[in-house]
C-alpha cells in the first residue's frame, strides 16, 4: 500500500475524498486489504483520480448500489471501460452486462436452469464425484498443491460435465475465464499477457456453446431448450451458455481455495466442521465473505446520483468493492476473523438484488461436496509452505496452497 | 449465533407488510391500490407479467397482476375490479381497505413474462389489462413494433384509457357497446413467424384467443388466466409453531418476525442470502403442515407440492409446520 486516504487531508475541490491509489497494481493486489480498510476509512465515497472513478467500500453503500439498477447501470459494462465510448473486447454477455428490460429474459431462464430445484438430480453424483476425488488425492500424496489437485480438480471434473460440453480443449476454461476478469479492469500488464490467446480461446468457447456440440443432458441443453419454447431466442442462447463458462469455473476454483487456506489457517474452525458436517454450507460462504473471490464490480450512473452528501455526475464509472464490504466493522463483529459461529447471511460476496450471482446454487453445492468427502477423511488441514497468490484485476485467488493433511 | 453479528442486518421489510399508499378509482368497478413499504425502501423487483399475492387484514389471499412502473423502485399498483358475488376479497379491497392500512404481500411471482420478440400483439379484456399495461410500455422501451386491442362492456367500465391515450393508434379500444365482440382474427391476421401474442381477459376471450390462433407456430400465443378465488385455507394472521424435525425443537412463530428471524433467534442457523424470497438460499425442506408460500421463486405446481418453503418470507397455513432443521 502506498497511498492511504488520511480522513480530511485529501479532499477535492468538491469536497469529495479523493486518492490516487491503484487498485489494480500488484502490490495492491497481493494484499488488497489496507486499501480496503483507507477506502472505508475515507468515506463513503472517494474518488480514485487514476481512473475518474467513484469508489464504494462500505457495506451498505455497496449494498445499496447493487440492487439499485435504476440508479447504477450494468450495460455500460462491469469494468472500468465504458461500452457507451469503448467497444467492449466480445460481444457483452446478456445477464452481467444487460439491465431490464433485456436483461429479464435471459436471467429468467438461466435463474430456473441453476436453481436449487434444479440441481437436485447433481447432489449425489457430484457427492460420490468428491469422494472419488478426495480417494485418489489421498492415495497419492498426503502434502500436496490444494489448488492443482483439489480447488482446480474438482470443478473441472464436475461442471464442465453438467454443463454439457466436449470433454476435449477443458485446459482452456480457466485462462479464458482468468482473462474475462482481467478485462473488467484497467488495461494494464495482466490483461496484455491474457491478450494473444484472445481469438483462440473465444473462438473455441462460442463453438462449445453450440447446440450441435453440447451433450442432449445438461444446463447448456437446457438453455437451447428455452429458446425452442421462446423464452430466449436462439440467438441469446449461445451467449447464456457462454455466461455459464466465463463465469462458471474461475470463481469456484477460487472459492474452494479461499476455503482451503481458511481451514489451513483456522485448525480450530476445521475441528468444528469435523463434529458438524452440516456446517459446510456456512463455513463456505463465510470463506466467500472474508475471502471475496470476486472483489470488484463497477457500474455506471445513470443519473445524477446522489450517495450521502456526494453527487456522482450521470455517466461515472461506480466502483463497487464486495471485498471491502464484506469486512465493513460496520456490519461484522470481527470482520477479519474466519469464523463459522457466524451467520454469513447477507454478504456481497456474490452481489446482490437482480445481478446476484446465478451460480450461487451451484457453487455451494461443489463446495459442499468437497468439503464432506474432505471433512469425512481428513483430520487435520495446514500449510506445508508459503502459499503464492496469483493476481488477478478482479478476483482474489491462489497460485499455489501447499497443504499437509492428516488423515484420521 | 447471531453472538458476533451486528444486529443491522437488513431485516426490516422482511415480514413483508406494505402499507396502502393510494386507492383511486380508475373505471366503473375498478380501483388501483398504491402499496409501498413502511420504511420507504425499495421493493421487491418484478418484470412485466407479475403478480402479488395480497393476504388481506380479513386473513383472504388474492392475487393482483402489477401494472405500475418498474422504475419506480418503492411503489406497486395493482388493479382490482369489483367482482359481483364477492367472497370478500375485491369487495373488502373496495369497501374496507383504507389508505394507511398495512396489506402482507407474496412474491412478485411471473407466470406470465414477456419473452423477446420484434412484434407483439396484446388482446385484453377488461381488468385483463393490468398485466398488459406494463407490457407495452415495455415493448415501447424495447422498439418493438406492437399493438394492443382492448376490450370491455363500455367505455367508462374500462381502466387507464388515459395512460394508453399516449401511444396513438397502436391501441384499438373497442367497447362491446360500441363495437360488438373483438375481431380477432381481423386484428392477429395470417399466422405467421417472428410475432408473440399476449393476452388477458375472462374465460370466453381465452379460448376465441386459442381457436383463433390454433394454426399459428407452437409458442406464438402466451394468455393468462383470471385466477380464480383462492380455494386454498387462508393465511394464518395467528401466530405459528415450527417443529425442527432434527433438533426436536420447536420454536413460535409471532406475525411480527419471519420464521428465519424466529429460527436464527433461538440459535437454529439458516444461511440466507437476499432475505426477500428472490435468491433461493434459505430453501428449507417441508415435512409436514402447508406453507404460506411468498416467495418470487416457485411456480404454481411447486407451491403445491409444500415440500419446500423459502424461510425468509414465506409463513404458515397451518397451525404447525414441520422443517427438515
Amino acid at each position: 500500500m502506498t497511498t492511504t486516504v488520511p480522513p480530511g487531508t485529501a479532499a477535492s475541490a468538491t469536497g469529495v475524498p479523493h486518492s490516487d491509489v491503484d487498485p489494480f497494481a500488484h502490490d495492491v493486489l497481493e494484499d488488497p486489504l489496507p486499501m480496503h480498510a483507507a477506502l472505508r476509512e475515507a468515506g463513503p465515497v472517494v474518488h480514485l483520480d487514476r481512473y475518474d472513478v467513484f469508489a464504494l467500500a462500505r457495506y451498505d453503500d455497496v449494498h445499496a448500489a447493487l440492487v439499485d439498477w435504476q440508479g447504477f447501470q450494468s450495460s455500460a459494462g462491469v469494468g472500468l471501460s465504458n461500452f457507451r465510448y469503448e467497444e467492449p473486447w466480445r460481444p457483452p454477455s446478456l445477464l452481467l452486462e444487460a439491465d431490464p428490460p433485456r436483461h429479464d429474459a435471459p436471467r429468467r431462464v438461466l435463474q430456473k436452469v441453476l436453481g436449487p430445484r434444479a440441481l437436485r438430480r447433481l447432489r449425489e453424483g457430484w457427492a460420490a464425484d468428491a469422494e472419488l476425488l478426495v480417494d485418489e488425492v489421498l492415495s497419492r500424496a498426503t502434502a500436496f498443491d490444494a489448488v492443482a489437485e483439489l480447488s482446480t480438480a474438482f470443478p473441472l471434473r464436475v461442471f464442465p460435465d453438467a454443463v454439457g460440453i466436449p470433454k476435449g480443449g477443458r485446459e482452456r476454461l480457466l485462462p479464458y475465464g482468468n482473462h474475462a476478469f482481467n478485462a473488467f479492469g484497467p488495461d494494464n500488464d495482466l490483461v496484455a499477457k491474457g491478450t494473444p490467446r484472445v481469438a483462440e480461446l473465444s473462438g473455441w468457447v462460442n463453438a462449445q456453446c453450440q447446440r450441435d456440440v453440447l451433450s442432449p443432458a445438461g444446463f447448456g441443453a437446457d438453455i437451447w431448450a428455452a429458446s425452442d419454447r421462446g423464452d430466449i431466442t436462439p440467438e441469446q442462447a449461445p451467449l447464456v451458455v457462454r455466461s455459464l463458462l466465463t463465469a462458471g469455473v474461475d470463481t469456484t476454483v477460487h472459492a474452494i481455495s479461499a476455503i482451503l487456506y481458511a481451514f489451513a489457517t483456522h485448525p480450530d474452525q476445521w475441528q468444528r466442521l469435523r463434529e458438524d458436517p452440516s456446517l459446510a454450507r456456512v463455513a463456505f460462504d463465510e470463506a466467500v465473505r472474508w475471502e471475496s473471490p470476486v472483489q470488484t464490480f463497477f457500474r455506471t450512473a445513470t443519473t445524477d446520483v446522489r450517495v450521502h452528501d456526494v453527487l456522482i455526475p450521470e455517466g461515472s464509472k461506480i466502483l463497487m468493492f464486495l471485498a471491502a464490504a464484506n469486512r465493513d466493522p460496520r456490519r461484522w463483529a470481527d470482520p477479519d476473523r474466519y469464523d463459522l459461529s457466524r451467520d454469513p447471511s447477507g454478504h456481497v460476496g456474490f452481489g446482490m438484488g437482480i445481478h446476484q450471482c446465478v451460480g450461487q446454487h451451484v457453487a455451494r453445492l461443489e463446495a459442499e461436496s468437497i468439503l464432506t468427502a474432505l471433512a469425512r477423511r481428513v483430520a487435520t488441514i495446514e500449510l506445508d509452505g508459503p502459499p503464492v497468490r496469483h493476481h488477478n484485476n478482479t478476483l482474489r485467488a491462489w497460485e499455489s496452497l501447499p497443504v499437509r493433511l492428516t488423515l484420521g | 449465533m447471531t453472538a458476533t453479528t451486528p444486529a443491522r442486518a437488513p431485516l426490516a421489510d422482511a415480514v413483508a407488510s406494505l402499507r396502502v399508499t393510494g386507492k383511486q378509482v380508475q373505471a366503473d368497478g375498478v380501483l388501483t391500490l398504491e402499496l409501498a413499504a413502511p420504511s420507504g425502501n425499495r421493493l421487491r423487483d418484478w418484470t412485466p407479467g407479475s403478480h402479488i399475492d395480497l393476504i388481506l387484514p380479513n386473513g383472504l389471499t388474492r392475487q393482483y397482476s402489477l401494472c405500475g412502473n418498474r422504475w419506480d423502485a418503492t411503489t406497486y399498483r395493482v388493479g382490482v375490479l369489483l367482482e359481483p358475488g364477492s367472497r370478500g376479497g375485491s369487495a373488502y379491497v373496495h369497501e374496507q381497505l383504507q389508505v394507511g392500512d398495512l396489506v402482507g404481500v407474496g412474491g412478485p411471482r411471473n407466470n406470465f413474462p414477456l419473452v423477446p420478440s420484434e412484434q407483439y400483439l396484446f388482446v385484453a379484456g377488461g381488468i385483463g389489462i393490468t398485466p398488459i399495461l406494463p407490457m407495452v410500455h415495455q415493448a415501447e422501451l424495447l422498439g418493438a413494433d406492437w399493438r394492443l386491442l382492448y376490450g370491455g362492456r363500455r367505455r367508462s367500465s374500462m381502466a387507464f384509457l388515459d395512460e394508453l391515450a399516449a401511444y396513438g393508434d397502436r391501441v384499438l379500444v373497442r367497447p362491446e357497446d360500441e363495437y360488438g365482440l373483438l375481431d380477432l382474427p381481423g386484428f392477429l391476421g395470417a399466422p405467421r413467424d417472428g410475432v408473440r401474442v399476449y393476452s388477458c381477459g375472462p374465460a370466453p376471450l381465452l379460448a376465441a384467443m386459442e381457436r383463433t390462433c390454433a394454426y399459428w407456430p407452437p409458442h406464438s400465443l402466451r394468455v393468462e388466466r383470471f385466477v380464480a378465488d383462492d380455494a386454498g385455507a387462508p393465511a394464518r394472521i395467528a401466530p405459528f409453531e415450527v417443529e425442527l424435525a432434527r433438533t426436536g425443537t420447536t420454536v413460535t412463530v409471532t406475525p411480527d418476525v419471519t420464521v428465519l428471524e424466529a429460527l436464527n433467534r433461538v440459535g437454529i442457523e439458516v444461511l440466507s442470502s437476499c432475505r426477500r424470497g428472490v435468491c433461493g438460499t434459505c430453501e428449507t425442506t417441508v415435512l409436514a403442515g402447508r406453507p404460506d408460500h411468498r416467495d418470487a421463486l416457485l411456480d404454481d405446481d411447486e407451491r403445491q407440492a409444500d415440500d419446500c418453503m423459502y424461510v425468509c418470507v414465506s409463513r404458515s397455513r397451518d397451525e404447525r409446520l414441520v422443517l427438515d432443521l
